[in-house]
C-alpha cells in the first residue's frame, strides 16, 4: 500500500520524474486560475450579478473578517498569503470526491511546501511590519531563550506540515482499507468525514498561519494602546 | 527467530503501541478543552463565534500529538527503514 502520491510516476525522463502530486497540484492550480478568471472576466458592480461572482464575493468577504477579527489589523495585507494558503488547500482536499483524484496535500513534500511558505513569511511580514525590531522578540524574556525560541519556530513549521500530511493521509488510507473490508456503504461514509476534515484542516492551516503572523507584527501595536489604557486606569480594574 | 522475523514483528507491535499509548493523552486532552468550551458557550452564547474559532485551533494544537504518533505508526508498517535496510542485505 502506498502512503503518499508521490509513489505514482506518470513519466520518467532521467533525473525528472513527473509523479502523481505535481500532476494534481498543477490540476488544482490551472482549476483555481481558470475558475477565477472566468468569473472575474465580467465583473458587474449593479444589484443583479451572477452567482460566481456572488459566490466569490462571499469567500473573499469571509476571509478578510475572519483575518480582521484576528489579526486586529488592516486585512489587505494578509488577505493574499492567507486566502491562497486557504483556498488551495481546501480545493485540494474537496475534490477528492473525484474518482480518480488523489489530493496532492497527502503528500509530505506539499505540506512542507506550504509550511515552508508560512515560515518564511512570517519574519517578512514582521520586518516589513516593524523594521529590524522584529529580531527582538526573539531575545523577549531573556537573551538565554534565543534557542528556545528558535526551536519553537522550526517545530511549529514542522507541526503545520505534518499535522496537514497525517490528516489528509489517514482520510484516503481509512477509505482505502475499509474498501478492502467493508466495500459496501461504510466508505462513502468515511468518505464524507473525510471532506469535513479536509475543510477544516484547511481552515486551521489558514488560521494557524495567520496566528503566527499575527504574533510577530502586533507585538509592537498592542504597546502604545495598553499604556494609555492602563493611565486611564481601565486595565487595572481587571 | 532470524533477524527478519525479528524486525518484522517488533516494528508491528511497536507500531501498535505508538498508536495506542499515544491516543490516550491526545483525546483526553480534547474531551477536557471540548467541555470546557461547551460549557462556556452556554455561558456566553455570544462570544461563540471567538470561542468556537479558539476551540478549533487549541484542538488542532492537541491533535498533533496524535498524529505524530499515527505518522510513527505508519512509518513502522509501511515504509520501515530498519525493515529495507535487512531485506535489501538478504536478499544481496
Amino acid at each position: 500500500m502506498r502512503i503518499s502520491p508521490d509513489a505514482i510516476v506518470f513519466f520518467q525522463w532521467g533525473p525528472v520524474s513527473l509523479n502523481a502530486t505535481i500532476v494534481f497540484t498543477w490540476c488544482v492550480m490551472a482549476l483555481m486560475v481558470l475558475g477565477s478568471w472566468l468569473v472575474t472576466r465580467r465583473l458587474s458592480v449593479e444589484t443583479r450579478l451572477s452567482r460566481w461572482q456572488n459566490l466569490l464575493e462571499v469567500l473573499v468577504t469571509g476571509i478578510r473578517d475572519e483575518i480582521r477579527e484576528i489579526s486586529g489589523q488592516d486585512s489587505w495585507r494578509y488577505l493574499p498569503f492567507v486566502g491562497t494558503l486557504f483556498l488551495f488547500i481546501a480545493v485540494s482536499n474537496l475534490l477528492s470526491i473525484v474518482p480518480g483524484y488523489e489530493p496532492p496535500t497527502g503528500s509530505l513534500s506539499t505540506t512542507a511546501a506550504l509550511a515552508a511558505c508560512v515560515f518564511v513569511a512570517v519574519p517578512l511580514y514582521g520586518i516589513s511590519q516593524k523594521g529590524f525590531s522584529y529580531f527582538a522578540q526573539y531575545v523577549r524574556p531573556s537573551v538565554f531563550m534565543l534557542p528556545f525560541n528558535i526551536m519553537g519556530e522550526l517545530s511549529r513549521t514542522l507541526a503545520l506540515a505534518v499535522r496537514l500530511f497525517g490528516n489528509v493521509m489517514s482520510g484516503t488510507m481509512i477509505v482505502a482499507i475499509l474498501l478492502a473490508i467493508t466495500p459496501l456503504i461504510f466508505p462513502i461514509v468515511m468518505q464524507a468525514l473525510g471532506l469535513l476534515t479536509g475543510l477544516i484542516q484547511a481552515y486551521i492551516f489558514a488560521i494557524l498561519a495567520m496566528v503566527y503572523i499575527a504574533a510577530a507584527t502586533r507585538a509592537q501595536r498592542q504597546e502604545k494602546p495598553a499604556n494609555q489604557q492602563v493611565k486611564k486606569g481601565a486595565w487595572t480594574n481587571g | 527467530m532470524d533477524n527478519i522475523g525479528l524486525i518484522g514483528t517488533i516494528s508491528i507491535i511497536a507500531s501498535g503501541l505508538t498508536i495506542a499509548i499515544g491516543s490516550i493523552g491526545p483525546a483526553l486532552g480534547e474531551a477536557r478543552a471540548l467541555a470546557q468550551a461547551l460549557s462556556s458557550i452556554a455561558q456566553q452564547p455570544d462570544e461563540a463565534n471567538t470561542i468556537t474559532r479558539t476551540l478549533f485551533v487549541g484542538l488542532a494544537m492537541v491533535e498533533s500529538t496524535a498524529i505524530y504518533c499515527f505518522v510513527v505508526a505508519i512509518i513502522l508498517i509501511f515504509a520501515n527503514p530498519f525493515w529495507e535496510h535487512v531485506v535489501s542485505k538478504a536478499g544481496g
